[in-house]
């Protein structure tokens, strides 16, 4: 028995042990495969396999960095590109929760909206930025307003769509327990579309960068978008890549937060 | 007894626009108070849809319907409905879902809360109380609905082919459990199955339906030799198979 039990625990602690190994393979090949990346990128711009001018190299992009970072230029251009991207993301999701919850209460309102709500969410929204310029100048709006129109329709077309996937039997129940449509959102509706509602905001956190990005190429004097767009109109490729590498960061940075508050929901509702 | 629920000559019709289906014609039957009634039918002839109608999810469309409140009211609350899954909601805890319909009509009152908490003592689930539905058993699920529909305090109880989700054994187990807890708080119930067996353990009164449109064939009284024992025990009963053979000679060969 006891020696059955000490054999269970070794297996027990091997597989804990091979899950480690696995993960630590895992993170181990990806920073290898980044090294490598870097390394290879350097050594072909240093031996002129590439020019340098055109696809620069680390070594060019970290002293852009620092030089950029000195003269106190980046971080001003990432604080707006910031800015107007959480600010999008925000007017986003509020947005599409206030108008898809419209559309739940008022089913015929979806349906006379349903073609628009096709059509807006089909076409190119870098195609409506020239007209938010005419409309509103060049200014932080102008890169909010294309932010919001790259995911709001989306938005609007996800949540609407989760709304409608819940259980129908339980707002049955709603109404059985004597409560009004009222009740079936707040009680049913609204927190069995959460996974959804979380899963859209991941999804819009990422569009509200791209929407940003185009309209600062468009219509900025400031911004991520704006740098990226002047580097290479004067040909300053490494400041143009130096952009795009902190663009990856900011990137990965809002899908980490927004998974670390996903996480956090999980917990509280154990989900 | 006094009548708790009368139903006249009600009817209802589907409408689609390739024509009407008229799933109820001309049923009328009574309720008494305390009394439990079965309703058996062929699938598909209008069960759920009367239900709803006595629920007050729907209206009729012919006939009358009248909830014999202590005030004469034809108030809706008072009509306890259980629908064929438990449905309690994940993202709530056991409690949280219990008190549903008192959140929704705004009577959390102390006494309420205080009859639910006896609730959950009685029924055995104040351990589970800030556990997730997911951690309970089926028997548990189906107790804390009953918990959740009897805290609204309903005079009527209406089943809705329960507890049709769960596997065979363990539905013997739960509906006999379930319908002695309703004995025990007094309520009166009316059950839709399409299991005879359950129908004749569990109730007093078994009313046979017709298929679609569905008109009321009969109603048979039930009095077992070994009343008041589980309805397990009932399926013992010597006069079991008699109203068992009544019941299918009349849903399959008119009356």
């Amino acid at each position: 028995m006891g020696h059955d039990s000490k054999k269970e625990l070794t297996r027990q602690e091997e597989f804990v042990k091979n899950h480690r190994r696995h993960h630590h393979m895992i993170a181990s090949w990806r920073t290898i495969l980044f090294l490598f990346f870097l390394a290879l990128w350097e050594m072909s711009a240093r031996l002129g396999w590439i020019d340098s001018f055109f696809f620069s190299s680390p070594w060019r992009v970290a002293l852009c960095f620092v030089e950029q970072f000195k003269s106190n230029h980046l971080l001003t251009h990432i604080g707006v590109t910031l800015y107007e991207t959480i600010a999008s993301f925000l007017l986003v999701l509020g947005l599409s929760l206030l108008v898809s919850t419209l559309l739940w209460y008022f089913p015929k309102l979806a349906e006379i909206l349903e073609p628009y709500l096709v059509i807006l969410n089909s076409l190119p929204k870098s195609a409506l930025a020239p007209l938010f310029i005419v409309w509103l100048g060049t200014g932080s709006t102008t890169i909010i307003v294309a932010g919001i129109s790259v995911a709001i329709f989306g938005s609007i077309i996800s949540f609407y769509t989760g709304f409608q996937q819940v259980d129908p039997e339980k707002i049955t129940l709603i109404y059985t327990l004597g409560g009004h449509r009222r009740d079936a959102f707040f009680k049913v509706v609204l927190p069995g579309s959460v996974p959804i509602l979380l899963s859209t905001a991941k999804v819009n956190i990422g569009l509200a960068l791209v929407g940003v990005i185009i309209g600062e190429f468009l219509a900025a004097r400031r911004g991520l978008g704006y740098l990226i767009i002047y580097g290479s109109q004067v040909f300053q490729l490494d400041m143009v890549i130096t952009s795009i590498l902190v663009l990856c960061i900011i990137a990965l940075a809002f899908y980490k937060s927004i998974q670390f508050i996903e996480h956090q929901i999980k917990i509280r509702f154990k989900m | 007894m006094s009548t708790l629920l009368e139903l006249k000559n009600i009817g209802y019709a589907y409408h689609s626009l390739h024509g009407e289906t008229v799933a109820l014609r001309d049923i009328s039957f009574q309720v008494r108070q305390g009394e439990f009634v079965a309703i058996v039918g062929p699938s598909g002839c209008g069960k759920s849809t009367l239900l709803s109608i006595i629920a007050g999810l729907l209206s009729p469309e012919q006939g009358t319907i009248a909830v014999n409140n202590p005030d004469g009211s034809l108030h809706y609350p008072k009509v306890g409905y259980m629908l064929q899954r438990d449905h309690l909601f994940e993202w709530r805890t056991v409690y949280r879902n219990a008190i549903l319909g008192l959140e929704i009509h705004r009577h959390l009152t102390p006494e309420k809360l205080d009859a639910v908490d006896r609730l959950f003592v009685e029924y055995g689930l104040e351990k589970f109380r800030d556990k997730r539905p997911s951690e309970l058993s089926g028997g548990m699920k189906q107790r804390a609905a009953l918990i959740r529909t009897l805290a609204l305090d309903p005079q009527l109880l209406l089943l809705d082919e329960p507890f049709s989700a769960l596997d065979y054994q363990t539905r013997l187990m739960v509906s006999a459990d379930i319908c002695r807890l309703i004995r025990a708080a007094g309520k009166t119930m009316l059950i839709i199955t399409h299991d005879l067996s359950e129908a004749i353990s569990l109730a007093d009164r078994v009313i046979v339906l017709s298929g679609r449109p569905a008109t009321v064939k009969t109603e048979i009284e039930i009095k077992l030799t070994i009343k008041d024992e589980s309805p397990l025990a009932a399926r013992n009963a010597p006069e079991f198979q008699q109203y068992f053979n009544r019941l299918w000679e009349v849903l399959t060969h008119g009356t």
